[in-house]
């Protein structure tokens, strides 16, 4: 039977028939960790008995959420992480030199085209960009695949998403995915994997890309995934960290469900409080002021998601009653945005650059919400409390959107600062 | 097998997500009593004062959407839920409950039909929730095969140690 690229992939590493709805057990390529969920894997690990991870090669630990240590009890934890790390002689990166997990991975080349990656991480999904079955999973999960190099997956049913008609230079990734939750809602894809395609997607950059599968999730999806092209094997090929062999899925796949989505017809869009599936046009949120912005995270800290951004704010200023908090996702994007005097375009208009961290996404630190307080912001969950105080709220929305507010002190679409014309720039954008 | 679980019902509605079952401030330690104390605090701030060891939660679609953090159900566990009962689960949550142990039963039509404070029960080798307070009953699936065995086998940790003695 014809496959999708899901059941293909999971086809190409386990003994079984691999049919949809089937439990598989299946060889794993790469599990990796954060500071937060590597501890309870580790306790869960030596309960298991086990000694060595499967392949130190092929697993890894990534110190992003609360690092900089935020206290004690993240500095406590982020130890355990590291010293498990060095006993295993596992992959691992001391702050500094680490970036956000779905960020910094790629860029090594570690999730590579046709492989089975595992995280205990929910946005690990954002690995299926370059065509991997990428799937988050919790700690005691996650310690199963360092310990036996396998888990086991119920082989998804596949919604398409194509995207058609050619995309405006002020649309960008996140706008395509918040038009999927739009149509689809947070559990659209419960238990399934998106599949995403059509005509569009070949100009899509894969920054872009990276920002509509890392919200897979969001649709309840275990994964979202692109079809690997000439843009995703040219970046996979040139950072590879081992061997890979890519995957296609047939023609004649069935698909559950097919969503067309008309990419010339949209807005800038945002997700009102308190679900990512509460979408409306930017320029239609009222007038209603905002107290941060903040522009980073595993979504959109990406070098184009700063391009974007610093299109906006060189040579204007953050409003005087806005933060506004960018934090690029890696070194290498900390570096290229430096180069670009991206870095400099931003504390000019005002804006505090931190250190790559997942830091305020989740309310960790670096920008944490009062109670009472709105937050324009590029990351991917908008629930109630995620950032902060139960009673502050979360906007989320692409960074042009994200850049435009911080200016106005409120919800602003990004054509309300720049004509058409002026976001051509983009179009020979910065990208992966 | 497990054991009959009685308990009286918390009532939830749809998407009740891992940020509101267990806010990332306090994801600085998984003891299951620290986390206990702030479970669902973004939704019910007396939650965990008032809920008592035993009860259960009844919640609608998608019960435990978001993030992959493992803490949710230790939280739950923490705070003393016995189980819970939803018309569905997120896929994340749903291994991680088996994987840590807390009970979760996927039955739409008793979801729907529960009210707080029913006393509810669950016969689980019948498949069988009866709710004691209104006489209704719904019975549920039983899980796959290969989930009904690493259950029985007391959860993933006791099952991966098998398999590596089995590898030698």
């Amino acid at each position: 039977m014809p496959r999708t690229l899901a059941s293909a992939i999971i086809a190409s590493r386990t003994r079984q028939k691999a049919v949809e709805g089937e439990i598989c057990r299946v060889r794993v390529d790469f599990a990796f960790a954060n500071d937060i969920t590597a501890p309870p894997a580790v306790r869960s690990f030596r309960k298991m008995g086990a000694k060595k991870v499967f392949d130190p090669a092929r697993c890894a630990i990534l110190p992003d959420h609360f690092t900089p240590n935020k206290d004690i009890a993240s500095a406590e934890q982020a130890k355990t992480a590291r010293e498990f790390a060095l006993e295993q002689g596992m992959l691992y990166w001391e702050q500094g030199r680490v970036g956000i997990e779905h960020a910094f991975l790629p860029e090594k080349g570690l999730i590579l085209p046709g492989e089975v990656v595992t995280g205990a991480d929910s946005h690990t999904c954002t690995g299926g960009t370059l065509g991997a079955f990428a799937t988050g999973m919790g700690s005691t999960d996650l310690a199963a695949v360092w310990a036996l190099g396998e888990t086991w997956l119920r082989v998804p049913e596949t919604i398409r998403i194509v995207f058609e008609g050619r995309r405006p230079p002020w649309i960008s990734g996140k706008d395509l995915i918040l038009e999927v939750l739009r149509r689809i809602g947070v559990q659209g894809a419960r238990y399934r994997a998106l599949e995403f395609g059509g005509p569009a997607v070949k100009d899509l950059p894969l920054d872009d890309r990276f920002t509509v599968a890392n919200m897979a999730v969001e649709t309840g999806a275990k994964t979202g995934l692109f079809v690997p092209d000439e843009t995703s094997l040219a970046y996979a090929s040139a950072r590879a960290a081992r061997p890979f062999a890519p995957v296609y899925p047939d023609s004649g796949a069935g698909y559950v469900e097919t969503h067309e989505i008309d990419v010339g017809g949209l807005q800038p869009l945002v997700a009102l409080p308190h679900i990512p599936s509460n979408v409306r046009p930017a320029a239609e949120c009222g007038k209603d002021p905002i107290h941060q912005v903040f522009i980073g995270s595993c979504t959109n800290g990406r070098l184009r998601d700063l391009e974007q951004a610093a299109l906006l704010l060189k040579g204007r200023q953050v409003h005087p009653s806005v933060r506004c908090i960018v934090i690029p996702a890696s070194p290498e994007i900390f570096r290229a945005a430096l180069e670009r005097d991206f870095i400099t375009a931003f504390t000019d208009a005002g804006a505090v650059v931190c250190t790559p961290t997942c830091g305020p996404c989740l309310g960790g630190h670096m920008g944490v919400l009062a109670g009472g307080e709105r937050c324009v912001s590029t990351s991917n969950r908008n629930f109630k409390g995620r950032m902060g105080h139960p009673g502050s709220e979360v906007i989320l929305a692409g960074p042009l959107v994200a850049a435009a507010s911080a200016l106005k002190g409120r919800i602003t679409d990004p054509r309300e600062i720049l004509s058409e014309e002026e976001f051509q720039p983009l179009e020979v954008a910065s990208d992966a | 097998m497990r054991e009959n679980i009685r308990g009286k019902a918390w009532v939830f509605a749809n998407d009740v997500d891992t940020d509101v079952i267990i806010p990332a401030r306090y994801l600085v330690t998984d003891n299951p009593e620290e986390l206990g104390a702030h479970c669902m605090e973004g939704i019910d701030p007396d939650f965990s004062s008032t809920f008592t060891r035993g009860d259960i939660i009844v919640a609608g679609e998608n019960f435990g959407c978001g993030s992959s953090r493992e803490h949710a159900p230790v939280a739950l566990m923490g705070a003393g839920c016995a189980c819970v009962i939803a018309a569905s689960f997120a896929r994340i949550f749903y291994r991680n409950s088996i994987n840590v142990g807390l009970p979760i039963f996927e039955a739409p039509d008793a979801a729907r039909s529960i009210s707080r404070g029913d006393e509810i029960e669950i016969r689980s080798s019948e498949g069988r929730i009866i709710n004691t307070t209104t006489g209704e009953s719904w019975n549920f699936p039983p899980f796959p095969d290969f989930l009904q065995d690493l259950i029985e086998s007391g959860g993933l940790i006791p099952w991966v140690r098998s398999e590596l003695e089995g590898r030698g």
